[in-house]
């Protein structure tokens, strides 16, 4: 093997065998298998990942207990759930959702589309790709296998704040299968993030200068950049967390003179940037479809660009305002604050090119551009509700509450799934060679639509009520808008079978795309329906 | 087979080591967990440390089988000037900067907590005896040295004195075991542990990861040793070289940040 790699560094052009079996897949070192592999695991992961908020939504749909603290059988087999189950599920569907689904997801994308993108034949280490991707089961395998230890899965958000996450209130092993299970999916993102940055920076084809990459590719090359630097940050809050719960240590133990705030800090140092490593790649794939399908340029591309870069610097310095409650210095809280608002600029200026590309356009109203309206609109409704969130007074009223659950849930499914569906129908075909279904996509994504605010909306009004997040029971008054929500979740839920039986058809029988469906002016298109193994024959020279 | 192409991109066939090497660290992590919690997963401790071990060894063993395939395809490539395509040494140099600036943002997250905490608390806190400045000045010393001998060592590689290369390269990475040494017998006499509050926790783990990067930049020197008696590098051509350098010098800086923020300061007067 690596003597005829070393005898022609390109002479495996015919190593890829007609059917490829897992050990192809295992060892392989091209970035669209790996690519693939991604979305196949982040699909696999959203499935685990929806039950979960199924089981959340089924618990909450009336006052009282519905599954908790009551036996019940379905057929051979019973059922009995604790309110610590409750407690693992909302700490589990986040994780799962955060860096097993959307994070994946994104890569998922990039990995397919950057290089190809850019007029480049790979990545820039495409063993260490490989190396990446596969580390990942690793992970996901840790945070599964947790709900089957003595103590189950750890019950404490998926925020992991100690003391709930200290060896006193926590004392069983799934608390550290969660740990090691970030090591390991810190390690992929940040190898991950390197490959990226040294992709674009080194890999583009004549004449791709920096500002004339697809925006797709900025906002990919801006979230590496904001992975490299948060996630190893990430890594030594629970590396401290770890060594408090196993060896002693008094990072967040205040009888050692720790703080549990000190945590906190560290933690939302990561995770605050993770949540614009959620959207950045959003942003660019709403900016790619908008444009194709508004027959237009994207309207301000260098602004769209120092957009990004400003929402990302910007987003490194807010993270503080998780913690208005905590009883911080009043002064920092008013920082925390005004650079947040600030946030609302960068964003603003992209929702307004956004709508300015469309203006005047031949819009195209296929499935991906559905979704990316709806990504401008919904998006926006999560954009000004964190805009109420960072107000620190009212953030007193609703910290905790199912305001910042709706609040969240309008960024990362208004905004993170709905552009990850406009990208996938999008970019489907390109992937597959073959076209998705556009009128099984169309229904797909009316009830999505529908069901993600009836699901979603109710609980700004239960937040403002009042209604505690993460507690499995309320007053009887919140009844109605619950059970709203719990209808619009099981809809939503039943929806994306429809995704995965329209994905799995298509790939197989769906219409036969060409090269160019859809009349894209990026790279990508120039290529055939899937791409050549190494994407271009000859490297393009842009102009 | 004769395929012609256009540009210079390094793009390697498929190889078992990566995702090998994912498996032994998944076995690895595995093991961890087991010797963590031995009893609830109702296995001896040292069945849990053998997996442990075992994890390790298939990790250890990737490593190594990756590092040679890289070595192997360097020589290939050969050290003549110009024998390695720009973008491929461009492509390198990014990687490992990158490397380096994710390992000094996990640094940051440990002297975060280490501003965070010994400003909270009076510090050091009035139960702990303070180790004398003695060792950590001479271990300064030691690194310090080490910064110069790796320099010297590369100006010798661009002149071509190969002789003198190896012998900085060998005094530079002696002068890290020596440092580790040091530092080990400063943990044997320490009067506290890691679990004796805050300043036990953040001076082990600061120091402790520390030392476990002077190891590995050790290990990366005597690579590097090795590779230089067998002929590999030229003046022009030393990728490997470099980057083993730059490592060892940021080593070394977070080290002068140890001395200082972790040693000197809160120890005012204590000598």
């Amino acid at each position: 093997m690596s003597a005829e790699a070393i005898s022609d560094n390109h002479g495996h052009h015919d190593h890829a065998p007609s059917k490829k079996g897992f050990m192809y897949y295992l060892t392989t070192t091209n970035h669209k298998d790996i690519g693939k592999m991604y979305l196949l695991t982040a699909l696999n992961f959203f499935i685990i990942g929806g039950l979960f908020a199924m089981f959340i939504r089924a618990e909450l749909a009336e006052a009282g207990y519905q599954l908790l603290n009551h036996p019940f059988s379905v057929g051979p087999f019973t059922f009995s759930f604790s309110g610590e189950f409750f407690n693992q599920m909302t700490a589990m569907h986040a994780t799962f959702m955060i860096f097993f689904a959307i994070i994946p997801a994104f890569i998922g994308l990039g990995n397919f589309f950057v290089p190809i993108m850019i007029g480049s034949p790979d990545m820039a280490f495409p063993r260490l790709n490989n190396w990446s991707f596969w580390i990942l089961p690793f992970s996901g395998l840790l945070m599964l296998l947790s709900f089957f230890v003595p103590g189950g899965a750890p019950g404490a958000g998926w925020t992991s704040y100690p003391p709930l996450t200290s060896a006193a209130y926590s004392p069983g092993p799934g608390m550290d299968m969660w740990i090691l299970g970030i090591h390991l999916a810190g390690a992929s993102s940040i190898l991950g993030s390197i490959n990226f940055i040294v992709t674009t920076l080194n890999m583009r084809a004549p004449g791709m200068t920096l500002f004339k990459m697809p925006l797709f590719v900025w906002s990919m090359l801006v979230t590496a950049w904001l992975q490299l630097i948060a996630t190893p940050v990430l890594a030594g809050a629970v590396t401290m967390l770890l060594t408090d719960r196993n060896f002693g240590t008094s990072f967040f133990n205040m009888a050692g003179g720790g703080d549990p705030v000190l945590y906190q800090h560290i933690f939302w140092f990561y995770s605050h940037p993770a949540v614009y490593i959620m959207i950045l790649p959003g942003f660019g794939i709403i900016s790619e479809v908008i444009a194709t399908f508004s027959r237009k340029p994207l309207f301000g591309y260098i602004t769209m660009v120092w957009a990004i870069i400003g929402i990302a610097v910007l987003g490194c310095l807010v993270w503080a305002h998780h913690m208005f409650t905590v009883g911080m210095d009043p002064r920092a809280q008013m920082m925390f604050m005004a650079m947040t608002f600030l946030i609302g600029v960068p964003t603003g200026i992209k929702v307004f090119n956004w709508l300015a590309t469309m203006w005047e356009g031949v819009l195209e109203f296929t499935t991906s551009m559905k979704f990316a309206i709806a990504f401008v609109g919904l998006f926006t409704i999560g954009g000004l509700s964190g805009i109420v969130c960072a107000a620190a007074p009212v953030d007193y009223q609703i910290h905790d509450t199912y305001y910042v659950v709706a609040h969240i849930h309008y960024v990362f499914f208004a905004g993170s799934f709905l552009s990850i569906m406009a990208g996938v129908y999008y970019w489907f075909p390109k992937m597959f060679g073959r076209l998705m279904s556009e009128k099984m996509g169309s229904v797909h994504f009316w009830l999505t639509f529908i069901f993600m605010n009836v699901t979603f909306f109710p609980m700004h009004f239960l937040g403002l009520m009042g209604m505690p997040r993460r507690i499995p029971d309320y007053n009887p008054v919140f009844s109605d808008l619950n059970l709203l929500c719990s209808i619009g979740a099981f809809g939503l839920g039943a929806t994306q079978i429809l995704l995965i039986i329209n994905a799995f058809w298509s790939a197989k029988h769906g219409k036969l795309a060409g090269s160019n469906p859809w009349g894209g002016h990026t790279l990508e298109w120039q290529v055939s329906s899937p791409p050549p193994e190494h994407n271009f024959e000859k490297i393009p020279v842009v102009k | 087979m004769a395929h012609h192409h256009d540009h210079d991109f390094f793009i390697p066939a498929p190889s078992i080591w990566a995702p090998l090497s994912c498996i032994g660290g998944g076995i690895m992590a595995f093991g961890f967990l087991f010797t963590l919690h031995p009893t609830d997963f109702g296995m001896s401790a040292s069945i849990a440390h053998l997996i442990m071990a075992m994890g390790f060894t298939l990790l250890a063993f990737c490593v190594f089988q990756w590092w040679r395939l890289l070595v192997h395809e360097a020589r290939h490539r050969g050290f003549k000037e110009g024998s390695v395509p720009v973008v491929l040494d461009l492509a390198n140099r990014y990687g490992m900067v990158f490397f380096i600036a994710s390992e000094v943002m996990f640094f940051a997250a440990f002297f975060a907590a280490f501003f965070y905490l010994s400003g909270m608390n009076v510090w050091p806190p009035e139960n702990i005896e303070t180790l004398t400045l003695h060792l950590p000045t001479v271990n300064t010393l030691l690194l310090l040295t080490s910064g110069v001998t790796v320099t010297w060592a590369h100006h010798a590689m661009q002149e071509g004195n190969r002789s003198r290369t190896r012998k900085m390269i060998f005094l530079t990475y002696l002068l890290g075991v020596i440092f580790l040494s040091c530092q080990m017998y400063e943990y044997h006499h320490a009067s506290f542990a890691l679990h004796d509050g805050v300043y036990g926790s953040t001076f082990y783990m600061l120091t402790g990861f520390h030392g476990f990067h002077v190891f590995v930049g050790s290990i990366m020197l005597m690579v590097l040793h090795l590779r230089l008696s067998q002929g590999d590098f030229s003046a022009k051509e030393h990728f490997y070289f470099e980057a083993t350098a730059w490592y060892w010098h940021f080593v070394d800086v977070v080290w002068i940040g140890l001395y200082l923020f972790v040693y000197l300061l809160p120890n005012g007067g204590h000598h």
